[in-house]
């Protein structure tokens, strides 16, 4: 929307279609990648504190403002980022150097194009696609392709396995993450993210929302397989073996230093965002409040969208620092022998639902 | 598994690696994720102890063999003074033989937790590594007011202790005690009995009861393996033999007897059966003099002996031969931790590298004393 607003602002002023195009990019791009740097940094803090609050630590307390040695440790995280651009940038002697250097770009615009189809709020979104949907899987796999030239760039065998590892992973759970978002497709009869989250406005017997989760059991178990899914293509804790520390050392990211790695880590989190992002919209009621009614209205839809966002990556670290990690075929196991089935069925249960309630 | 052969690939894990707990080298011949043969390189932490041992005298063993097995240096200096002790035929005061029980089982606590926590680790859990850290501190706390040391303590010496136990220590450990005994279920509601755990650790790097007492596996690895054997119950040094605990072993609960799991369970087991003794000791406890049968010169009869105690890594054994001078002509320590790598090959074979990576820190070892 924002995209399409300016070019019509611009072209009010002049007849220059070509430039006005680009400029209206442009001007839209630069805020989508600071609220990309942005999200990193607080995720990263919060990520820090939580942790430390589930391990009975205090996490950083070193840099801020306020004491002497900081109050919360709320500069941490930009003290980490000063540290990552002046450290060094090593790229292995023996490395394919043009795949190596070109493998973070790829990971970052996979990201960075998702992150433009977030309908952040009813007018805070920078393109409203009529294929939102579909869209942020497509270009969510971009991603897979950066994983695996780092990999094999790298010319080292921890980056080799963490990149098969990663590819395997992302490809087996696009699949049933993708049947899963079949569901609120099929309920509201359109991919376009906005209209999907119009058609989950209002309330179910007057007490619950009308989300789509809670819609019928079959949308109430997609929303969960999802959900895992995503973890699963986030790479993150129990599915990190991509990067399973104490077994491939970093993964594919092991060669990398300084803001190369930034890059990746920039990625994982905005990709983190994203698919919370597409949860809380197919399935969560995007940015419709959770009484229905109540603080409905415009800059809301942006509290609500970020509030829902956030609890689920609060639960994704929640996760991550509770459970052990799953063994690549257990993985595999999970995702082909009981997601995909499941997802499948879900799918038929929809369907009759929608024929004999719809 | 592995149905597709393709080419062998040599995958070097360490020497350093965040896994192989401490500076081990494994050489892991891989097809894709399957592993077919481990071959484990040692000698990077070489010290040179046994001969370190064949120029210092007697006394001054004690502090090298705290560098061996550094997690559980308190059981190694009590190795090596019972062992010294009878070679010279010294009697120790019943305080001494008490606080050196209530150290060594303090101490095989913190050596077990540690070795949970980081197997925890292994699999990709951070937490509960954490919070045994943080409970494995207080013990350390205990150490420290006692001897002032924190990890090598050079606290047990032939005939006695470096220093008596501080007035209100009784109670400080039984404080500990109970705040600790709750903590246990909190490890296995977090980690134990987790889904995901069980299916990495259970049935995983089974190690059959025969090849364990072929490959001369001791300790918590045997035991796991469902062989009832503790040097303990069944060799009883220093007053081992007043104190009424069980000697767990593996049942196979979820898989098969002596998998990965079993040897965590032993050892979570043994924690438990640890606090029971210390329990026993600490009400028992007399009062006494504990330097009053250090010898004032440490000169050996012609002789030899060999005396093996149960470290929490297993039997370890220490070899002394002495010609009567203060110092030893051959001192040969038997590591548990060794004998326990040996098996690593034997049972990692047709895993996948996580597998490896879990079996490690299954067996416990320590570089310190694998290498010496």
């Amino acid at each position: 929307m924002t995209v399409d607003l300016l070019i019509d602002w611009l072209n009010t002023i002049g007849d220059f279609p070509v430039l006005a195009f680009i400029l209206a990019v442009v001007i839209s791009g630069i805020p989508l990648f600071l609220v990309m740097a942005l999200n990193a940094m607080v995720a990263v803090y919060v990520e820090r504190k939580v942790s430390a609050f589930m391990m009975d630590r205090i996490g950083p307390m070193g840099q801020g403002p306020g004491l002497h040695a900081g109050k919360w440790g709320l500069l941490q995280t930009v003290a980490d980022a000063v540290k990552l651009l002046v450290k060094e940038d090593t790229v292995p002697e023996s490395s394919d150097k043009v795949l190596f250097k070109m493998a973070p770009f790829i990971i970052f615009i996979g990201a960075f194009m998702g992150l433009a189809a977030v309908p952040f709020s009813q007018t805070l979104q920078v393109v409203d696609f009529n294929v939102g949907v579909f869209y942020i899987i497509a270009v969510g796999s971009i991603g897979v392709i950066g994983i695996v030239m780092a990999g094999w760039a790298s010319n080292n065998k921890w980056s080799l396995y963490g990149a098969m590892r990663s590819a395997a992973q992302i490809i087996s759970y696009e699949i049933p993450a993708g049947l899963s978002i079949i569901i609120p497709i099929m309920m509201a009869g359109t991919m376009n993210l906005q209209e999907l989250i119009h058609f989950q406005s209002g309330s179910v017997w007057g007490i619950l929302p009308n989300w789509i989760i809670f819609n019928n059991p079959f949308s109430f178990i997609a929303f969960f397989i999802f959900f895992i899914s995503a973890i699963a293509e986030t790479n993150r804790t129990p599915f990190d073996i991509p990067e399973a520390e104490s077994e491939l050392v970093a993964g594919w990211m092991t060669e990398y230093s300084g803001f190369r790695w930034a890059i990746f880590f920039l990625s994982e989190y905005a990709n983190m965002l994203i698919v919370s992002g597409l949860a809380v919209a197919g399935f969560l009621g995007g940015w419709q409040s959770p009484i229905p009614g109540l603080f409905d209205s415009g800059a809301w839809g942006l509290f609500w969208f970020m509030g829902k966002v956030a609890s689920l990556i609060f639960i994704m670290m929640w996760f991550r620092w509770t459970f052990p990690r799953l063994r690549v075929d257990q993985l595999m196991h999970v995702c082909w022998k009981v997601f995909i089935p499941i997802a499948m069925l879900n799918i038929f249960g929809v369907g009759i639902w929608k024929l004999i309630f719809g | 598994m592995g149905i597709v052969h393709g080419d062998q690939m040599i995958l070097n894990i360490g020497p350093q690696h965040p896994s192989t707990h401490g500076v081990l080298r494994l050489e892991v011949k891989t097809d894709g994720e399957i592993v077919s043969e481990v071959k484990p390189y040692l000698g990077y932490l070489h010290r040179c102890f046994e001969k370190h041992c064949e120029n210092v005298t007697y006394e001054q063993v004690v502090p090298y063999t705290d560098r061996c097995d550094y997690l559980a240096a308190m059981n190694s200096n009590f190795g090596y003074v019972v062992a010294m002790e009878e070679l010279m035929e010294i009697k120790v005061p019943e305080r001494v033989d008490y606080i050196r029980v209530i150290m060594g089982e303090l101490n095989r606590v913190a050596s077990h937790l540690l070795a949970l926590g980081v197997y925890g680790l292994d699999v990709g859990a951070f937490t509960p590594f954490l919070y045994m850290l943080r409970d494995r501190e207080r013990i350390l706390d205990m150490f420290e007011y006692t001897c002032g040391a924190r990890l090598l303590y050079n606290y047990m010496w032939v005939g006695g202790v470096s220093h008596d136990l501080p007035k209100d220590f009784v109670q400080i450990c039984l404080d500990f005690l109970d705040y600790f005994e709750p903590q246990i279920s909190e490890y296995n509601e977090l980690l134990t009995y987790n889904k995901i755990f069980i299916e990495r650790t259970a049935d995983v790097g089974v190690l059959p009861a025969d090849v364990a007492v072929s490959f001369g596996v001791t300790g918590p690895n045997l035991r796991g393996s469902g062989v009832k054997w503790d040097v303990r119950k069944d060799e009883p040094y220093s007053i081992y033999d007043r104190f009424d605990f069980d000697v767990p072993t593996g049942t196979g609960e979820f898989g098969t007897v002596g998998d990965c799991f079993d040897r965590y369970w032993v050892r979570m087991l043994e924690v438990k059966e640890s606090v029971k003794i210390l329990r026993q000791a600490l009400k028992d406890i007399p009062d006494g003099d504990v330097h009053q049968a250090i010898p004032k010169k440490i000169r050996p009869p012609k002789g030899s002996v060999y005396r093996r105690t149960e470290s929490p890594r297993g039997d370890l054994g220490y070899y002394i031969v002495s010609d009567g001078t203060p110092v030893a002509t051959r001192l040969k320590m038997r590591s548990p931790a060794f004998t326990a790598l040996s098996v690593l090959d034997e049972i990692s074979r047709g895993w996948m590298i996580s597998d490896v990576i879990a079996i490690l820190g299954s067996l416990d070892i320590v570089l310190g004393e694998i290498d010496r």
